[in-house]
């Protein structure tokens, strides 16, 4: 059975209920692919074999006895951002060297509780802080994707560029992400799959290391609109461990894909129409508004007229939260430790060496804002410009139902090219970061390829706790867009 | 307006990373755009504008008062780059 891998969650779900394969036949076949292809695309940081196999025989007797669960025997691969019990739990960072947590995430642990089976934990940007995962101490993760006819390797975006990969590249079923500025929807547009940030609040963050308390969220990335919907409905919910997580209940996501979006309004914001903007992005933006005119939907011009201040708040507010929650890493607890002939030298030690290049600039720049008086006036500035931008989108959910954006201003590119270069940057998250400031749910959905058989993807924007309308809009674009070519498997 | 190397030495202290004479001069020039978004955001007028603090109005819930979480102190520990004992050591604090 070669093609067990290629199911959809939903597939591999009736599959497994009807009894046509095990969970356990499940398991193999990924861990013998993750076998195969792992050392060419390093998606994976750590395999949990035995768990995995231990897991799938629990779920292969529930299933026997007919009590499987909503993620029976489905192989999930988690982002090391995520504290999980099984094996080390690093953040792509050398000062969490060896952390074994004693704990679960409680995001992990509601996939558990339905089910689901962990393959182990998989790359990403040290701490989260990078967009193509060439600052984890691991070493990059490689996209399946090529440009035809070369062999140069490819980012697959970050922060979250394992999860992306290894959904990518059928060594998961689904995995888990996070999204604190568009690491779950700038990889997944990159690689082809599809990925959700849900509202601030409808995941819990507790055991998610922290990076930007106010902004992160946890997300699925899948194959699938409805793959997602389905570990989405089983992650979210309040956690009293999160007091920013929201006592709301949790909607059937799966059940909000009708196929029909005749009469759901459309919101175009004119402020995402860069001048810079490349052809092919213009033109996958124009097919997707095109798809879903086509489907019966209402297209409606929008302004967000804060747009261009997201960005500036955005690398005030960020860097100085994450300087903060990064005081933690010092060498007493847990983790990494370089001796020194006092506690301060043994602190600045300890962090000199544990904390790669780009953190260290990251936590400089946020402990700068934060004992400047002049920008600790601004991060106050920051937060009300939050407001202003939030309210931009309350304006104009006033007259629409979603808003499609593109996602990326480029497909994948070359390791070794992203760049500190300002303007590229601003292009980089301009598309992602407001979604994250105005703590709304956002997906990727994959649209097309480019000239060179690239993946690139558009971005639905919903109201707050809206996410099964993005998903009834997703699933939607996602059929007009139909299945992406697959890349010429070259990793195995 | 820009940052100075004095500066940048002690965000450095403060932030306990050691730097370079190098990372001075490549500092100098990161934190200084920090400043250029900072007056960006001078642009808007924020005057009556509240903070954020939900995605919707929502009143933050309270927990019972009751210990839930306790005598964690060999989990603690484990993790431990140095222990002795039920403590946790490091380097001598005074002279």
């Amino acid at each position: 059975m070669d093609n067990l891998t290629d199911m959809t969650i939903a597939a591999a779900r009736e599959g497994l209920r009807r009894g046509e394969f095990s969970a356990t036949e499940l398991t193999e076949a990924y861990l013998v692919s993750i076998e195969a292809s792992n050392g060419a695309i390093n998606a994976y940081v750590l395999v949990t074999h035995e768990i995995a196999r231990e897991m799938a025989r629990g779920a292969d007797d529930r299933l026997r006895r007919g009590e499987g669960r909503a993620l029976e025997g489905i192989p999930l691969g988690i982002k090391d951002m995520f504290c999980t019990r099984a094996g080390i739990t690093q953040a792509g960072s050398r000062i969490l060297n060896s952390f074994k947590p004693s704990y679960e995430s409680t995001v992990s642990s509601n996939l558990w509780s339905d089910g689901a089976v962990m393959l182990g934990k998989l790359n990403m940007d040290e701490f989260g802080m990078g967009s193509s995962n060439e600052t984890s101490c691991f070493g990059p993760t490689i996209n399946p994707y090529r440009i035809k006819g070369t062999d140069i390797p490819l980012t697959a975006g970050g922060s979250s560029g394992g999860s992306a990969a290894a959904v990518a590249a059928r060594l998961c079923a689904g995995a888990l992400g996070t999204d604190t500025g568009g690491s779950i929807r700038q990889p997944g547009a990159l690689t082809g799959i599809v990925g959700i940030k849900p509202t601030y609040g409808r995941c819990s963050r507790w055991g998610m290391i922290a990076f930007v308390s106010s902004l992160d969220q946890a997300g699925p990335m899948a194959r699938t609109v409805r793959d997602c919907a389905i570990v989405l409905e089983s992650m979210a919910g309040y956690d009293p461990k999160d007091s920013t997580s929201v006592d709301m209940p949790v909607p059937a996501y799966e059940s909000a894909l009708t196929g029909d979006v005749k009469g759901t309004r459309i919101g175009i914001p004119k402020e995402y129409r860069l001048d810079s903007m490349p052809a092919e992005i213009e033109q996958i933006w124009q097919r997707g508004i095109d798809w879903l005119r086509d489907a019966g939907a209402e297209i409606v011009d929008v302004s967000l007229p804060h747009t261009r201040y997201a960005l500036p708040a955005y690398y005030i507010l960020a860097p100085a939260e994450s300087s903060s929650n990064l005081l933690r890493y010092d060498g007493v607890r847990y983790g990494f430790r370089a001796e020194g002939d006092d506690i301060v030298s043994m602190y600045e030690n300890t962090r000199t060496i544990g904390f790669g290049p780009e953190v260290k600039r990251r936590i400089m720049i946020g402990t700068y804002v934060l004992s400047s008086s002049f920008c600790s006036d601004h991060y106050l500035k920051a937060r009300k410009v939050r407001t202003l931008i939030h309210q931009d989108f309350e304006r104009a959910f006033e007259k629409v139902d979603v808003l499609l954006t593109p996602v990326t201003p480029s497909a994948a590119f070359p390791l070794g090219t992203s760049t500190l270069d300002p303007v590229r940057m601003y292009h980089n998250d301009i598309f992602t970061v407001a979604v994250n400031i105005a703590g709304l749910p956002a997906m990727v959905v994959p649209s097309g390829v480019n000239a060179d058989g690239l993946p690139l993807g558009l971005q639905v924007i919903g109201r707050a706790f809206d996410e099964p309308t993005l998903f009834r809009v997703g699933e939607v674009l996602e059929s007009a867009a139909g299945p992406l070519p697959r890349p010429d498997v070259w990793w195995r | 307006m820009a940052v100075d190397g004095t500066t940048i030495r002690r965000i450095a202290r403060l932030a306990h990373i050691a730097v370079t004479d190098e990372e001075v001069k490549r500092l100098e020039g990161e934190l200084s755009l920090i400043l250029q978004w900072c007056e960006q955001l001078d642009e808007v007028n924020t005057d009556d504008v509240p903070l954020m603090n939900a995605v919707i109005p929502m009143e933050m819930k309270r927990l019972p008062d009751v210990v839930d979480d306790s005598d964690l102190v060999s989990e603690i520990l484990s993790n431990a780059p140095c222990s002795e004992g039920r403590f946790l050591l490091v380097p001598k604090v005074f002279g």
